[in-house]
């Protein structure tokens, strides 16, 4: 490993008319470094101004989300030893830039607000008892940490004006359904408001995901699957038109 | 009402607020869901019992109370012991899904100095579900939030509470904030030291706003250094390896290959308080049966890969991707690490009310409860105890009170303050006194503490404080990272020499704070060293004597136990 790295920030300044522009700086490498190292050398040493979001530096927060060299990425879990000798940094794209690496995520509560929250079933005996094993498919989705690199990946939420929740979304409905004493239906809200059709699972979130939850497969596909089961049943529909005739 | 914080105490306090119809505003310095109580890794401890049924909230009582090395109030430890089972099952009931036992009742491990398993967990990722069910409520509900806004002051004429001046980060403008009541919960000081597990926000800022305001400090010298934190490669050092090993069989060796625990603590092993197992690590390293990067080693592997994988999915992932290495197979390497902050923002017993009316406090800001030294567990059991407590004597407090709305010539002097930094002429950057405090902190502040080494910290803080008055940046107060910590330092330095200063004071050794030059526990010294303000600014210190324990609480503990009290 050489002992320098070139980094090269996308930085912005909307609010002041700034347009994007890449900035390179030359940051010394340590063994073991992260992505989110090189940026706060610059911070500390070159540019104070550079605006960053960080937290926890553990991936355990999902603030310091990023497209590091083009790939949707946690800036504290990217070593730099494996990005090369020139590493690009962009703010995440499906976001409104506040300045530099940072970007308006607030969007998010909005829709957090839509989903229908923990309604437990009524007079459960308590303490409340579940087994193990019927809490193992919930348990993976409680793992997001929200970073929204999913959203940001989510082709439906880059390219298109839907009411599509995105995927970060998708795994709390499924969190929630799948709570063993969760007691509302949520394929109805699905299938309307949370415009679950613009997905076509083409599992680009489940392929960004830091926790390696299995977006699609454990969360998206059997939440569609609900949705058809209770809207495009085939015998159904078969016998609707049938009426019809 | 104002809640600065939206950790695991804030959002508690929140949710309680709003039963009660108080009009809430939840303030944050970073987004919401980020608080460092998501890094809180082992459990809530609470004496359900599931596990073991002669656990009860008595022997939990004690548990913390010992641990705690006498220093504690017992107002709180006997709240937190009473009140955490029923805190833990209403969790449940908002949303927040716990590991079962074969019963399907919550599953508890164990963990240090807990005298039965009693940790409720989520995997090794609690504090996240704890964050994420609390949030939802939040989400839910009518409270306001506002995120990354820092809030520069708390206002109050000395004896009451006018409301508080924020920079919103996001778009560089002011908030002026006139509220009621403010509950302060805004979290711990970690990043003071150089080796830390904590987060980004961990700069005490909640302790130099309330003591800015006329509220008091205590108990400044107890800080816990958590005995595992992870040490190599460099750019990772401190980051917290969870008790959460321990408490599931993990075994400490040294370079010899013995399991050193056996000397220094054969009952309790592994799993002593961690003020011990810090110090019996540290011992290792420094007597020279230490790894080459400073460290001991940590194994879990033994237990198998499909039980490491299910209990402690974050520790595989950390090694494995920070480190290269595959615990399941390999042992790791850890060492001390700071981590908590016993002391804090000094509160009513029974109202969690500072001494400036309308003034509250929660969670780690908070002190009294922990005493010398914080059980593992005990800090989230305190996050939703107190938090629901606050938010209740809050809400209370703020139905009768009437608003006095902050003065414009008070929120513009604010400002300039602020401003006035974005405009110093040759000024010195902020991080290098950051970065020279954090050196001096580990260095002379850390688990082994001595005279000669207190007094060049102070010296060095005296030092940095004038290099403090001459702190500046360039740029805007947009998203000023540099400005942030400029700001964030001129607090920490105050809180430093106050903390350096009690480390001083304090001639004996007792939980956290281990003096080499005085190795002994001393009764006399069984009082709370207590920071006030000053007109001036500058800091009186008092000496108050513990509270008496009440004799049905005193009979809850040892013989031996009892003769320390």
């Amino acid at each position: 490993m050489s002992d320098k790295v070139t980094i090269s920030i996308k930085r912005s300044d909307p609010s002041k008319g700034e347009a994007p522009h890449f900035v390179d700086y030359e940051v010394p490498t340590q063994e073991g470094m992260v992505v989110l190292d090189a940026v706060h050398y610059i911070e500390n040493n070159i540019d104070p101004t550079l605006s960053v979001r960080w937290n926890c530096k553990a991936a355990r927060c999902g603030s310091c989300s990023a497209e590091v060299n083009g790939l949707p990425r946690l800036m504290c879990k990217t070593r730099v030893d494996k990005m090369g000798s020139k590493i690009s940094i962009e703010p995440m794209r499906a976001y409104p830039v506040v300045k530099d690496l940072v970007t308006n995520v607030s969007h998010n509560w909005e829709i957090a607000k839509r989903i229908p929250p923990f309604t437990p079933k009524p007079g459960l005996p308590k303490p409340w008892k579940m087994a193990a094993i019927d809490i193992t498919r919930s348990k993976e989705f409680r793992t997001c940490i929200e970073c929204f690199l999913c959203q940001d990946v989510c082709h439906v939420i880059r390219e298109h004006e839907s009411n599509y929740l995105g995927p970060k979304h998708m795994v709390k409905v499924a969190a929630l359904d799948m709570h063993p004493l969760d007691s509302i239906d949520r394929a109805g809200f699905l299938h309307t408001d949370g415009g679950v059709g613009f997905c076509n699972i083409t599992k680009c979130c489940q392929n960004v995901c830091p926790e390696g939850i299995h977006i699609t497969d454990n969360a998206i596909i059997p939440e569609k699957e609900r949705v058809v089961n209770e809207f495009y049943d085939p015998i159904g529909i078969l016998l609707h038109r049938r009426k019809k005739k | 009402m104002l809640v600065i914080g939206a950790g695991g105490a804030g959002l508690r306090a929140a949710v309680e607020a709003l039963k009660q119809d108080v009009k809430v505003l939840i303030v944050t310095k970073s987004l919401l869901g980020k608080a460092h109580t998501v890094m809180a890794e082992g459990g809530i401890a609470a004496s359900l019992g599931n596990m073991d049924k002669e656990d009860n909230w008595k022997v939990h009582f004690a548990d913390t109370y010992v641990e705690g090395v006498y220093l504690g109030d017992w107002r709180f430890s006997e709240k937190l012991a009473k009140d955490a089972p029923a805190r833990v099952l209403e969790l449940e009931e908002y949303g927040a899904l716990f590991d079962r036992n074969t019963d399907g009742k919550i599953l508890q491990r164990a963990f240090g100095a807990h005298t039965y398993r009693r940790l409720c967990h989520v995997g090794d990722k609690t504090g996240l579900e704890l964050i994420r069910t609390l949030q939802d409520k939040v989400i839910h509900s009518n409270a306001s939030f506002l995120e990354e806004i820092m809030i520069t002051k708390i206002i109050s004429d000395g004896r009451k509470v006018k409301g508080a001046i924020g920079l919103d980060l996001k778009t560089g403008e002011f908030y002026s904030i006139s509220a009621k009541g403010i509950v302060l919960a805004s979290g711990g000081l970690g990043r003071i030291y150089k080796v830390t597990s904590n987060s980004w926000e961990s700069t005490g800022d909640g302790l130099s706003l309330a003591f800015e305001a006329g509220a008091e400090l205590m108990d400044l010298e107890m800080v816990q250094f958590h005995p595992t934190g992870m040490i190599w490669p460099p750019a990772i050092r401190g980051l917290l390896v969870t008790e959460g090993v321990r408490g599931d069989g993990g075994l400490l060796y040294n370079t010899k290959g013995e399991r050193f625990m056996l000397r220094y603590s054969p009952q309790k092993k592994e799993l002593d308080a961690r003020d011990v197992v810090a110090r019996s690590i540290y011992r290792e390293i420094m007597e020279g049966r230490g790894t080459e990067h400073g460290g001991v080693y940590l194994d879990i592997s033994y237990k198998g890969a499909k039980f490491i994988l299910e209990k402690l999915p974050s520790m595989y992932m950390q090694y494995k991707e920070f480190s290269g290495v595959d615990i399941t197979k390999e042992k790791m390497e850890v060492a001390p690490t700071t981590h908590y902050h016993m002391g804090g923002i000094k509160v009513d017993a029974e109202t969690n009310q500072t001494v400036v009316s309308g003034l509250f406090a929660a969670g780690e800001a908070a002190t009294g409860l922990h005493g010398a030294n914080r059980l593992g567990g005990n800090s989230l059991a305190d996050l939703l105890v107190f938090g629901k407590r606050t938010g209740e004597e809050a809400a209370k407090f703020v139905k009768n009170a009437k608003l006095s709305r902050i003065d414009d010539s008070e929120a513009s002097a604010e400002v300039d303050r602020v401003l006035s930094f974005l405009q110093v002429k040759d000024p010195v950057n902020p991080y290098e006194v950051f970065e020279k405090l954090r050196e001096t902190m580990s260095s002379n502040v850390g688990i082994w503490r001595n005279e000669e080494g207190l007094n060049k910290a102070l010296a060095e803080i005296a030092e940095l404080k004038k290099l403090g008055k001459r702190v500046g940046v360039s740029g805007s107060t947009k998203f000023n990272p540099g400005l942030v910590t400029a700001l964030e330092v001129q607090g920490l330095l105050n809180i430093a020499e106050m903390l350096v200063t009690a480390a001083r004071e304090r001639k004996e050794s007792r939980g956290a704070h281990y003096r080499q030059d005085y190795p002994d526990l001393k009764k006399e010294w069984r009082k709370n060293i207590v920071f006030t303000r000053k007109e001036d600014g500058s800091f009186s210190m008092r000496f108050d004597p513990v509270p008496e324990l009440p004799p049905e609480l005193k009979a809850l503990l040892s013989k031996e136990e009892q003769e320390n009290v």
